[in-house]
């Protein structure tokens, strides 16, 4: 009963706040329902008996994502709205519409109807962190070290790249050497 | 609660993340629909990996969780490039080369 109710409440919860965030024009509503929404996530998480995963969805995302999205908002005028126009908007509802579902038929399909032997069973009297544990450091130690050489790599190169031109720290200079640097860059957009 | 279920609700979550990839012309928009999407196929593989006692399903939800993390890195890194070079974070900018 009890997972029936929460189920069917954060089911309507998720899809709420994801709908305002595909939907909305506002960057900053997108954001805090998007954040709303993967809160909402972990609970089926909770639900699945897949506790570390929810815990991990929580602090990633909703910690570490969000909070990288919101510090790039800051570089750019975010709320600014961006004129979208789509020259036949129903076609492309119906059109995305169906390609998202035939990729969803087509990863559901092998698993229905088939005979799945599992290869790294639960173990329920060890409790999920620790299974979780266990699995992650033995069988799949290579693909977890190569995650975490992509994450440097990838932290690396969104530094470099979002940090191009930062060399100069504003507040640093006094107030005629910012006037003179912006007339500078004014007159170099302009050739 | 049945496999079926969270499945339905998986595919419905993909489809809001698919009509958000296809409709928005905000870059930061195109982002967070790619974050929808794989968000959606984490709780297909979490539920799959309940209903078949397999530990598999949340190992790549793991593995899933952290490519998002370095996609979010580099593209706003990107995004923070462009948005320098031509001032706006409009995807129909990126046509330069029209045919």
């Amino acid at each position: 009963m009890f997972e029936i109710v929460a189920f069917y409440l954060f089911s309507i919860l998720t899809i709420v706040m994801f709908g305002i965030t595909v939907f909305t024009n506002n960057s900053l509503y997108a954001l805090s329902s998007l954040a709303a929404g993967m809160i909402f996530i972990s609970a089926f998480f909770f639900l699945l008996d897949a506790d570390f995963l929810g815990a991990v969805q929580i602090v990633v995302y909703t910690g570490a994502v969000m909070a990288l999205y919101a510090f790039g908002m800051m570089f750019f005028d975010a709320l600014s709205v961006v004129k979208e126009r789509i020259n036949n908007p129903k076609l492309m509802f119906l059109l995305s519409g169906i390609s998202a579902l035939v990729i969803v038929l087509i990863f559901v399909a092998p698993i229905v109807n088939s005979n799945i032997e599992a290869q790294y069973p639960v173990h329920p009297e060890w409790g999920n962190a620790q299974d979780v544990g266990v699995v992650l450091f033995t069988k799949y130690l290579i693909p977890f070290e190569v995650a975490a050489v992509m994450l440097l790599v990838a932290m690396i190169g969104g530094i470099i790249l979002a940090g191009k031109k930062m060399d100069i720290s504003y507040s640093e200079l006094t107030e005629e050497e910012i006037d003179a640097l912006e007339s500078q860059t004014l007159k170099k957009d302009n050739k | 609660m049945s496999l079926n279920a969270y499945l339905i609700l998986s595919a419905i979550l993909f489809l809001l993340g698919m009509v958000g990839v296809i409709r928005r012309k905000n870059l930061l928009m195109l982002f967070f629909s790619t974050e929808i999407m794989l968000n959606a196929v984490n709780v297909a593989l979490a539920a799959i990996s309940k209903f078949y006692g397999d530990l598999t399903g949340q190992m790549f939800a793991f593995f899933i969780i952290a490519i998002a993390a370095s996609e979010v890195a580099v593209g706003l890194g990107l995004l923070i490039l462009l948005y320098k070079k031509r001032g706006t974070i409009d995807l129909d900018n990126l046509q330069s080369m029209k045919g």
